[in-house]
């Protein structure tokens, strides 16, 4: 058929009965069992595919999106000083800064504390969903998407970068007392395990209904 | 190690499947407990919606402004809105959940500001963090959510112990709210506030005293106000009395329970005391007994006035507490009656035993009053001040007055007979001398007077004409005169200058003179020593 997006459909390690191992590299031959196999040379977990990635990916997900909430309800940061406690959630802080007249900071920290967590989220359930209803749709998109997802991960930290260098510098007893407020945490949670989410997808498994329809036909 | 054989591909190892769900969905129910338990906390903790209104929003920040309660924050303000038709604003706040008891139904919020008021200033925080609500609990336990807040801050709140306290005063004086009480100068209470009395007669000061001091407020306690200072001058010498600078400000009031008739009783909340003007009047000993005196003048009372002191023999006994006017259609004169309180225990202490009284002298006052005025007592007005004029009534005995009146003690009213003051005598005498100096004929006086200005002005005129035909008629002829002789003068200097011909032979005549004196006083001494020239003629050799 042409709908495949690749002509000729290359032979892919599964189709092989090959699986190498992802710590030392070592090729061995898939166990007819296919789970629950071990390298015979670093005693690493070896298997074609990761295993229950999709169930991983969706679970980490659901974590991901739970704590997003209470990540942008509660304070990141609480300032005590001489003149009283303030508590800062991330969007407060994007408003002061926004009012206060400091546009590209304002858009700096919007954009990497509150889009880029949510669109990794968006990006990873789409991925998820198109590679559990085993779709053929975009394959080669979507992987780059992927690429992309893994790649931006650890650059949503820089709230909570921010708050730790803070809490840690300001610390002037009575007069100045910054500290981590309960929003820091589960920010940090969902930016984690996003990234443990798009570890634990596998890409390959975008690509194999389209080897699978290659093969099958 | 042999060449890489593509065939020896080891089999895998097998182990057996321990699970069947993969141990990773603890990760999200972990992060659902989590959101749960945050969700049901907040629910729970979802603090009591309130509202207060202000007359102004001055102060109040939507999201921003914090209500305390003893400093610690319960709660916040959410949003600021105006009252129907303007007519103030409406705060309304979150009080968080355990602080919620606190919204009873007399429990009052107010706006912290900074402030200075009197001797004290509060709230200077909030120059620096803004300013604040602040809570004072109630005690009645009914719950509310609406409130009124108060535009100033409460005296006294209503978790400090103590008692209040009602002060009847006749004006509010320099009295303000929230000035100091003191008890032995320690300040122990303060003023809470002050109304009107409802009929308008009087101020009601409603007062607060601290708990562990309120125990001294018995039923006999005086309060008396110290606003002010008071300054004393007596024989004594000048004195001093103030509580403190406060008090000086914003007035004050003290109080002090007398040492004698001891009423160990606590007062009760609310008890009513009456306010004295000062700390004198307010210590004086309080007079039970009392007799109602008349006293009936034939002179004027100007100068005395209710409230005026009766005094035996400068021991003040009682006071004036009427003076009215009346007229006898019998005699056709007027009288001024005046009716006087006697305290008779003032004088009963200075009443020696002994003696030929009679018996009920000793215990009735009006017989005694009576029996003394037998022995001439009598009333009498003097002036007790010359400046302002005011006067007292002075008892005194008259001894060539005693034995005149024979007095019925039972009679009513009871009326002491008074002879005429030392002041209204003077008086009279003086309005006699006015009258005769009003008698004197001043004005034909003034008449003469005026004709005497009157010839005088003539006489004046005419001396004025007199210099001015002397100006005019004299004053030619004594300048020519003048310039004659200056001429005369001129020509004698003239003569008499040194240089002048009748100096210098004059001169000379004199010089011949001379010589010839001294050939003459050579003659008569050559005659002398030689008398024979006179027969004989001068020798020629004779000369050394």
């Amino acid at each position: 058929m042409t709908a495949s997006p690749l002509e000729a459909v290359p032979l892919t390690a599964a189709a092989a009965g090959l699986m190498r191992c992802h710590a030392c590299g070592r090729l061995h031959a898939a166990a007819s069992h296919g789970e629950a196999a071990h390298c015979e040379r670093c005693g690493a977990p070896l298997h074609l595919r990761k295993r229950d990635d999709l169930a991983r990916t969706w679970a980490l997900l659901i974590a991901a999106c739970i704590l997003y909430v209470p990540a942008n309800v509660l304070p990141v940061m609480v300032t005590r000083s001489v003149v009283g406690t303030q508590s800062d959630t991330i969007m407060s802080g994007v408003i002061y800064l926004w009012i206060t007249g400091s546009w590209p900071l304002a858009a700096l920290i919007f954009f990497a504390s509150v889009m880029v967590p949510l669109l990794k989220i968006i990006a990873l359930v789409v991925l998820a969903f198109t590679a559990q209803r085993r779709s053929t749709w975009a394959v080669q998109e979507r992987t780059k998407l992927y690429r992309v997802v893994e790649f931006v991960g650890r650059w949503s930290m820089i709230d909570i970068f921010v708050v730790g260098v803070l809490a840690a510098l300001v610390q002037f007893g009575a007069l100045a007392t910054i500290s981590a407020g309960p929003g820091a945490i589960a920010f940090g949670a969902v930016v984690v395990l996003t990234m443990l989410a798009a570890e634990a997808f596998d890409p390959r498994s975008l690509w194999d209904p389209v080897h699978d329809w290659g093969t099958d036909r | 190690m042999s060449a890489p054989d593509p065939d020896r591909v080891p089999e895998a190892v097998v182990q057996k499947k321990r699970r069947s769900l993969p141990l990773v969905w603890i990760v999200p129910l972990v992060a659902a407990l989590i959101g749960i338990f945050l969700g049901v906390r907040a629910y729970l903790e979802r603090g009591a919606m309130i509202e207060i209104s202000f007359q102004t929003g001055d102060g109040l920040e939507a999201g921003k402004t914090k209500i305390k309660y003893k400093d610690v924050e319960v709660g916040v303000v959410q949003s600021v809105a105006l009252a129907d038709k303007g007519a103030g604003v409406v705060a309304s706040a979150e009080i968080a959940k355990p602080a919620a008891y606190l919204l009873r139904d007399d429990t009052r919020f107010w706006v912290v500001r900074p402030r200075i008021s009197g001797g004290s200033v509060s709230g200077l925080g909030t120059l620096l963090a803004g300013s604040y609500l602040a809570l004072d609990p109630g005690k009645i336990e009914k719950e509310r959510r609406k409130f009124v807040g108060l535009e100033l801050p409460p005296v006294v709140t209503l978790d400090v112990p103590g008692t209040r306290y009602v002060l009847r005063a006749e004006d509010a004086g320099s009295l303000d709210v929230a000035a100091p009480i003191y008890f032995r100068r320690v300040q122990v209470g303060q003023v809470v506030s002050f109304e009107l009395d409802k009929d308008g007669r009087g101020v009601d000061v409603k007062i607060f005293v601290k708990a562990p001091y309120d125990q001294y407020v018995t039923a006999n306690t005086r309060f008396w106000n110290a606003s002010g200072f008071d300054v004393n001058i007596d024989t004594s010498g000048v004195r001093i009395d103030t509580q403190s600078v406060v008090s000086l400000l914003v007035g004050g009031i003290a109080f002090q329970t007398p040492e004698e008739p001891a009423l160990p009783t606590r007062a009760t909340e609310n008890a009513a005391f009456r306010l004295y003007a000062d700390r004198g009047s307010a210590l004086k000993n309080p007079d039970y007994l009392s007799e109602d005196f008349v006293f009936v003048f034939h002179e004027p009372v100007r100068g005395l006035s209710v409230g005026s002191p009766v005094e035996f023999r400068g021991i003040e006994v009682g006071e004036v507490t009427g003076i009215f006017a009346e007229f006898d259609p019998v005699s056709n004169v007027f009288t001024s009656p005046v009716e006087a309180r006697f305290y008779p225990e003032r004088l009963r202490k200075h009443l020696r035993p002994g003696g030929v009284l009679p018996r009920d002298v000793m215990t009735n006052t009006r017989a005694r009053i009576a029996f003394l005025i037998e022995h001439g007592l009598r009333a009498q007005l003097r002036t007790s001040n010359l400046l302002t004029g005011a006067r007292y009534i002075a008892l005194d005995v008259f001894p060539q007055a005693a034995g005149k009146l024979k007095v019925d003690a039972s009679r009513k009213p009871f009326d002491v007979p008074t002879v005429a003051g030392g002041l209204p005598e003077l008086e009279a005498s003086i309005n006699r001398i006015a009258a005769k100096i009003e008698k004197l004929p001043l004005e034909s006086i003034s008449a003469d007077a005026r004709q005497a200005l009157q010839s005088l002005d003539r006489t004046l005129k005419g001396a004025e004409q007199l210099v001015g035909r002397i100006d005019r008629e004299l004053t030619p002829e004594a300048r020519a005169t003048l310039e004659g002789a200056r001429r005369s003068l001129a020509a004698m200097e003239v003569t008499l200058a040194n240089d002048a011909p009748l100096q210098l032979g004059l001169r000379s005549t004199l010089d011949d003179m001379s010589r010839a004196a001294d050939s003459l006083r050579a003659l008569v001494d050559y005659l002398e020593r030689h008398p024979e020239s006179l027969i004989r003629g001068k020798r020629e050799d004779v000369t050394p």
